[in-house]
This record gives structure tokens, C-alpha cells and sequence, in this order.
């Protein structure tokens, strides 16, 4: 029993260790520009582009529960305006951020995990060491750097896709008018409420990219290590956001 | 030069490497062969730094690999082909991009990228390959395309891994003959990892057993197949018993 508590409390040590000296060379390696700057464009469109669609698919529906739920909550207590600020203030500060991130910890997170995986476990990083490349620039500084600039923008489109459809779902279904939606939207409105949404989602996009890199550079064996690092990267990650939200509602709200 | 000087690894508290020493002189091709798991590739792999020895060095040109730094280890990196047992190609990359990245590393001009391509695939016969993507390969042509990619770097040394492994009869003797050719066009020196016979008889000058970690017997081809060790010669002549 204190054999395993002992071996499980080093392996726990060795892996933030392991996090750490990763996050050293990731730094060391930001000088070697001429390296990672054509990838992290390549990133850029794969992680931000592509992302898109299912983004905007979440985000879209998210809006339309939020007004409906709304309305059904306020009905016959509040003012049915305040649906306006509830969608705005919810797509913001959390639900565009943290459902969204979620999503593309599934999406970007398990495929870099299961793209640098296959790399490994294929001599393809080692390949790439001896043809004189650090796999931090060349690998990892482009898909983190790319990871924490498109993450903000594209939960940008979703907050703003949010608020439209709620805005859309309170004049189709809940008999609310435009001025009394947009009323609602700017009561409480602060642009705070903007930047904190935005600032969080560069922090999930660090996260889900950095620990895709971490854990698909980590894996071993053949398509059974793969599969496992892909697993282990959206799992990691979907706890690391919603620590991180919690951590950021404590420290600048 | 290239020298193992008492080399040990061991994974996960199993033993690997146990004292292996060994000198390739310029210019030389040693063929390394031994019985799978014998740690052959795990040799060759601390030559370029990719595993750190647990005791004794590899010394490349007078530098103690283990005690390089990550610019010297990528200087060092820059004068070494290094083919895989797998070619370990890039799958998102053409066969040209897959040859041109380690130039463009090299700060190599976009003109002479262009020629030394061309010139790295046509030694390997595989002219007009260039826009294909590894996928489209067969595993002679794979390991073709690794050879074109480490040639292409003009090294110094020219390491391979298992170069002929999982290939039929006919392609083995292709890429042996391309080994050949190599040594003989570039006059680079060569370390191939092997447990194909033919394959070190034809392109090693010398061969070297690895056996329990250590080498058992080193030699020209002639020595080597008139070795009176009992091991060796099991090994050679691929003897059950």
C-alpha cells in the first residue's frame, strides 16, 4: 500500500516536472522566429478556420436554449427584457468560453495529441531532431501560439452567434421586441465582460494546445499508445478549463 | 570518427548496452549486426544525441556527444544523415518537402534546394517522385526516399537503421547497392544496423557483432566469416542451434 501511495506521489513529481522543463524549452525555443513562424500560419487556419463551423453550430444553439430557458424563468417575476441580458452576460463571460472551449478541447486537443502521437511513435520527431530541428519550434511553438491567438477570435464569432440567435429566438418565439432585446443587452453591460470572455479563451486555447503537445510527445507504444494519448489530452484538458475558470471567476472577477 | 567508448543503457533497470566500444574510422563503413533487441538501433541513436547514455560517451569528431548542448548537438546533428528503419517519412509532406526540409534548415538557397533534390532522387532512381506523398509509396520506395533525404544533406556520416528489414530479396539488393553507391559517390562515412547477412557482407568494410550488449567480435567480411567464435559464427550462418 505505501509501495503504491509512494510510487504514484514520484510519478506525480516527475510529471510536473516534466511539465515544467517542457514549459522551459517551449520558452527557450520563442527566439528561433524563422523556425516556427510558417507552421504556426499553417496552425492558425487549421486550429481557427476549421474550428468554425462546429464553433458557430454550438454557439448558435446555445443562444436559442439561453433566451428560451430565460423566458422561461423570468415569466410573471421579471421583466422579460432582462432575457436580453442574460444571453449577453452568459455568452460572454461563460457559456461562449468554457462550451465552446470545451468542444475544441475534443476537436484541436485530440487531434494534435493523436497527430504528434502518431509522429512519435513513428520515428517521425526523431527524424525530425536529426534533420536539426527542436520539435518545440517546429512542433509545439506553432500549434500553442496558433492555439492561444485563434482561440479568442473564434469564440468571438460564438459569443456574437450566441447573442443573434438569442436575439432572433426572443422575436420569433417569446414576443420580445428588438429595442426591448438590445435594452436588456446593454442594462449591465460592461466591456469587461468582453475582455474577460476573450482573455479566458486565449488561456483555454494555451491550455487545450499545450497539453496536446505535452501528452502526444509523451506517448508510447503503437495505435494503442495513440489512442490512449488522445483520450488522456480531452480529458486533461476538460479539467484544466474548468479549473481555470474557476480560477479566473476568483481572481478578476 | 566516430568512437563508442564503454557504452551503457539500460531501460526500465534492463540492461541494453553493457560496455560497447567501437571505432569507425573516416571514410569506413561498419555494418553492426546482432540479434534482435541486442540494442543495435539503440546504439546508433546516442551517435546523434537522441538517447543520453547512462555510462561511458560516443565521441564524434573529438566531441563527447552526451555533453553537447542543444546548439551543439544541432551542429553536430548538421554533418549526420540519419535513415530509419521505417524511413519515419513526414506524411503531411510531399517526397520533395520531405528531402528539402533539412536543407532548408541548413539555410540552403532555394535554387540549389531544387538541384540537390533532383540529384538526391535520381541517385536513388526515383526521379519524378517528387509531388507524391509517402502514402502513395511502397516500403522499398519509402526507404528509398529516406536514403535521397539523408544523402541530400551531403553528411559526413550516414547512419541506417535496419536499411533492409521487411523488404523482399530483390529490394534488398537495391538499397544495398544504393549504401554502395553512396560510400562510393560521396566517400562518407557509413554505420548500417543489421541483422541482414547479405546485406553486411556487401556493404560493411568492417563488420561488428553486438552480442549482450558489448561487441563480441569485430572485423573485415573475410575475418568475420572465418570466425572460429561459436556465437558469431551461429549468428552468420542464422543457425537455430
Amino acid at each position: 500500500m505505501i509501495d503504491v501511495i509512494g510510487r504514484r506521489a514520484i510519478a506525480s513529481v516527475e510529471a510536473v516536472g516534466r511539465v515544467g522543463h517542457f514549459m522551459g524549452d517551449m520558452v527557450r525555443a520563442l527566439p528561433d522566429v524563422r523556425t516556427w513562424a510558417r507552421p504556426a500560419i499553417v496552425q492558425m487556419r487549421r486550429i481557427g478556420v476549421d474550428s468554425i463551423p462546429v464553433t458557430l453550430f454550438i454557439a448558435a444553439f446555445t443562444g436559442v436554449v439561453l433566451a428560451l430557458q430565460a423566458s422561461y424563468t423570468f415569466t410573471g417575476a421579471v421583466p422579460l427584457y432582462f432575457v436580453g441580458t442574460l444571453v449577453g452576460k452568459t455568452m460572454m463571460l461563460e457559456l461562449g468560453p468554457v462550451i465552446c472551449g470545451l468542444a475544441l478541447a475534443g476537436r484541436v486537443g485530440a487531434s494534435m495529441a493523436a497527430e504528434l502521437g502518431t509522429m512519435k511513435v513513428t520515428e517521425q520527431v526523431d527524424a525530425l531532431e536529426t534533420l536539426a530541428y527542436d520539435p518545440q519550434s517546429y512542433l509545439v511553438l506553432p500549434r500553442v501560439i496558433a492555439g492561444t491567438v485563434m482561440f479568442p477570435m473564434i469564440i468571438a464569432f460564438a459569443m456574437a452567434t450566441g447573442i443573434v440567435t438569442g436575439w432572433l429566438t426572443s422575436l420569433a418565439l417569446l414576443d420580445l421586441s428588438t429595442p426591448d432585446f438590445l435594452k436588456g443587452l446593454k442594462l449591465f453591460y460592461q466591456f469587461k465582460d468582453v475582455w474577460f470572455g476573450l482573455f479566458k479563451s486565449a488561456t483555454f486555447g494555451f491550455t487545450i494546445t499545450a497539453v496536446g503537445c505535452i501528452v502526444g510527445l509523451a506517448t508510447q507504444g503503437g495505435a494503442e499508445g495513440v489512442g490512449k494519448s488522445t483520450t488522456r489530452a480531452v480529458v486533461y484538458s476538460a479539467v484544466l478549463i474548468l479549473l481555470l475558470d474557476a480560477f479566473w471567476a476568483v481572481v478578476l472577477l | 570518427m566516430i568512437e563508442f567508448q564503454d557504452l551503457h543503457k539500460a531501460f526500465g533497470g534492463k540492461p541494453v548496452l553493457q560496455g560497447l566500444s567501437l571505432k569507425i574510422r573516416d571514410a569506413e563503413t561498419v555494418a553492426i549486426i546482432g540479434y534482435s533487441g541486442t540494442g543495435k538501433s539503440v546504439a546508433l541513436k546516442h551517435i546523434v544525441g537522441l538517447l543520453q547514455p547512462d555510462a561511458g560517451d560516443v565521441i564524434v569528431d573529438g566531441q563527447a556527444v552526451s555533453a553537447l548542448d542543444r546548439d551543439g548537438l544541432t551542429a553536430l546533428r548538421e554533418g549526420i544523415g540519419y535513415v530509419f528503419q521505417f524511413a519515419a517519412l513526414f506524411d503531411s509532406l510531399t517526397v520533395a518537402e520531405n528531402l528539402a526540409l533539412g536543407l532548408r534548415r541548413r539555410r540552403v538557397s532555394a535554387e540549389e534546394i531544387e538541384d540537390r533534390v533532383r540529384e538526391a532522387l535520381a541517385l536513388v532512381d526515383l526521379s519524378g517522385t517528387e509531388e507524391r506523398m509517402p502514402a502513395e509509396l511502397s516500403g522499398g520506395m519509402r526507404k528509398r526516399v529516406g536514403i535521397a533525404r539523408a544523402i541530400a544533406l551531403r553528411p559526413r556520416y550516414i547512419l541506417y537503421d535496419e536499411p533492409t528489414t521487411g523488404l523482399d530479396p530483390v529490394t534488398s539488393a537495391v538499397i544495398d547497392r544504393l549504401m554502395v553507391r553512396t560510400r562510393e559517390h560521396l566517400g562518407v562515412t557509413g554505420v548500417v544496423v543489421t541483422h541482414d547477412m547479405r546485406s553486411a557482407y556487401t556493404v560493411g568494410d568492417r563488420i561488428a557483432m553486438l552480442y549482450e550488449g558489448r561487441i563480441r567480435q569485430v572485423g573485415t567480411v573475410a575475418e568475420i566469416q572465418e570466425t572460429e567464435d561459436s556465437v558469431v559464427r551461429q549468428f552468420i550462418e542464422g543457425r537455430p542451434e
